[in-house]
């Protein structure tokens, strides 16, 4: 270990510390750095997703209807909302993970860099190598770490310098530091919270375009969570992230725009819905809907 | 690795992210692989499947002239007429009372396996040993096991000898399927009868069994199926020379139909080798007509269960 390691090492965590001191001192609404301007489209972001009119059926009953959405490039948006409201259905409708389930069927259109998600010239191995994502449980394969992060690479033909690759993916993920001298050792050694950086650098490891994370931390402790939002911050630098999470803290932490979705109980039967999407500090702060409000406010969900 | 690789990788994309989205990278070459594969598996399905349509096509049609309903339900007359009731009948008496000695045992054997031996028991893992080593034994060394065992003590071939030898053929297939299912059930669900102060033998039988009811319905089928087709314990444990008999004393010589195919096959007889195919196709229904009784009972079990 040089000099230098050591260094970087104890800034890393006096900055969990710090981290760490902060959640339990965390005001409900914390300040949020360099807000977009109110509802217009960030200028210098370019489109990724264009979703228009979004429904999503699971065989005869509707989780998803009619969400119209535009998530930009290098940004951060977060996806809120009750249990069962269709978030995790909306995100996983961006990289076709929904395909394999009996009865899905899709509605509207998703445009992807303006191409259809779903139309018939799109290939679904191919959206997902572009769009990666993770998932709620930490799910790394029974190999070791090393094997892990190049095993997605290697089947792809990004053999060159693997290495390299390996060790940036780590880097990128906050890991390297905790892993550098047991990449040979089984993943499944790993914390949870590294199990979850171990599978946040797999997926970065074939440079994605986008990175979706369907609650990434809801099964990990506090400093953990601290951990991975850091790296939001970093990551979306080269990512455009999309991250589903029922806690509004950490939404109003590590988004920049935020789309709340709830329940509509106004017809025959419970659907979610698109309620509010703007930056976030519009829906944490000045929300236009009073069902935003009263979710952001705790008073429900 | 050198701090000098800092840059590289993530700096560029390895495709253009606004390119439609058409195959990129060897994606190509890795779909048509997959196809491949696919196709392979396909096809290797298909055959397993032709076997079986092949195997049941041939015995059916060697055997449709002697099948009739009287074929089924009369006892036979003379070496090559009448029916085959009483080898039905006695496989069935015969596999029940090994079933019976097995099914149990195997059953509890699986559950010391998985819910009472410790996770470093060793004599659990001797027994796994064992389990192994008794399902690859062949049948006839099982049969003069017992023909050591319980027939030469009597003098007397019987349908008991036959039923203890079939017994021991099913007892590895029970415990091993068992073991294997009740694996699987959730040690979540353990825990969670343990926090309630219950004992372990009431939760295994109130929450564990149950959850793995199918996998061991399922197990106790193969184990079943594999029995009544067994012929070399019964051709020295039970008697050959029962086949005419209409008395279905466990401790005398019962017919059987693997016995009585195995006689009527070597017959110089065209219409008794009609009879032996006629048999093999019954024997085969017998075992279809049981899965498919136990598939059903299964379904019906699991409906109840999801409500």
């Amino acid at each position: 270990m040089t000099e230098w390691d050591r260094t970087a090492s104890q800034i890393r965590r006096a900055e969990e510390a710090r981290r760490r001191i902060r959640i339990r001192t965390e005001p409900v609404l914390p300040v949020i750095t360099a807000p977009p301007a109110n509802g217009a489209a960030p200028q210098d972001h370019a489109v990724v997703f264009d979703i228009r009119n979004m429904t999503v059926f699971y065989g005869a009953s509707r989780a998803l209807a009619g969400a119209s959405l535009k998530i930009y490039r290098n940004q951060v948006t977060a996806v809120i909302g009750p249990s069962g409201c269709g978030k995790s259905t909306f995100i996983r409708s961006l990289n076709r993970m929904n395909d394999a389930i009996p009865g899905f069927r899709i509605e509207g259109q998703v445009l992807y860099h303006g191409h259809d998600l779903y139309g018939s010239s799109a290939n679904r191995v191919e959206v997902r190598r572009r769009i990666g994502m993770v998932f709620q449980k930490p799910n790394p394969f029974p190999k070791s770490i090393y094997d892990n992060i190049a095993w997605a690479a290697r089947n792809l033909g990004m053999k060159d310098k693997l290495d390299d690759r390996v060790e940036q993916a780590l880097r990128q993920a906050a890991l390297w530091d905790e892993v550098k001298d047991r990449l040979k050792d089984s993943a499944l050694g790993l914390s949870g919270g590294q199990q979850q950086r171990l599978c946040i650098a797999r997926a970065i490891a074939i440079q994605p375009d986008v990175l979706l994370l369907d609650e990434p931390a809801s099964a990990l402790d506090p400093v953990a969570t601290a951990s991975i939002e850091d790296l939001m911050h970093n990551l979306k630098h080269r990512f455009t992230i999309v991250i589903v999470t029922h806690n509004m803290q950490q939404a109003a932490r590590v988004a920049d725009r935020t789309a709340f979705f709830s329940l509509d109980t106004t017809g025959p039967t419970r659907v979610g819905t698109l309620i509010e999407y703007a930056d976030t500090e519009t829906i944490f702060r000045s929300a236009a809907d009073p069902r935003t409000r009263d979710y952001v406010a705790g008073k429900f969900g | 690795m050198s701090a000098t690789s800092q840059t590289g990788f993530f700096d560029t994309m390895p495709f253009d992210p606004t390119a439609s989205l058409t195959p990129t990278g060897n994606l190509r070459r890795r779909s048509a692989v997959s196809r491949a594969v696919q196709i392979a598996a396909t096809a290797a399905a298909l055959f397993a499947v032709a076997v079986l349509v092949i195997v049941c096509y041939g015995v059916a049609s060697r055997g449709a002239s002697a099948l009739s309903f009287s074929f089924v339900i009369d006892n036979p007359s003379g070496l090559a007429s009448g029916g085959i009731f009483n080898a039905l009948a006695g496989t069935v008496e015969i596999v029940a009372f090994g079933a019976l000695i097995a099914l149990p045992l195997g059953i509890l054997t699986g559950l010391y396996l998985t819910e009472f031996a410790g996770p470093r028991s060793n004599t659990a893992g001797v027994l796994k040993l064992a389990l192994d080593m008794m399902a690859g034994l062949p049948t006839i060394v099982v049969g003069l096991f017992v023909y050591g065992l319980i027939v030469i003590p009597q003098h007397r071939q019987s349908g008991f000898a036959g039923a203890v030898a079939l017994s021991i053929v099913m007892l590895p297939i029970m415990a091993r399927t068992s073991q294997e299912v009740l694996l699987l059930v959730p040690n979540s669900l353990r825990e969670a009868a343990d926090a309630l102060g219950v004992s372990r033998w009431r939760t295994v039988l109130s929450v564990i069994l149950p959850a793995a009811t199918a996998g061991i319905v399922t197990g106790a089928i193969l184990a079943t199926a594999r029995a009544a087709g067994e012929t070399a314990p019964l051709l020295i444990c039970d008697s050959l020379y029962a086949n005419d008999s209409t008395s279905f004393n466990l401790f005398h010589g019962v017919p059987s139909m693997s016995m009585f195919i195995y006689q009527s096959y070597d017959l110089p007889l065209q219409e008794a080798v009609t009879r032996a195919w006629g048999a093999a196709f019954v024997l085969m229904m017998l075992i279809l007509i049981a899965n498919i009784g136990a598939r059903l009972l299964l379904a019906r079990s699991r409906a109840k269960m999801a409500t």
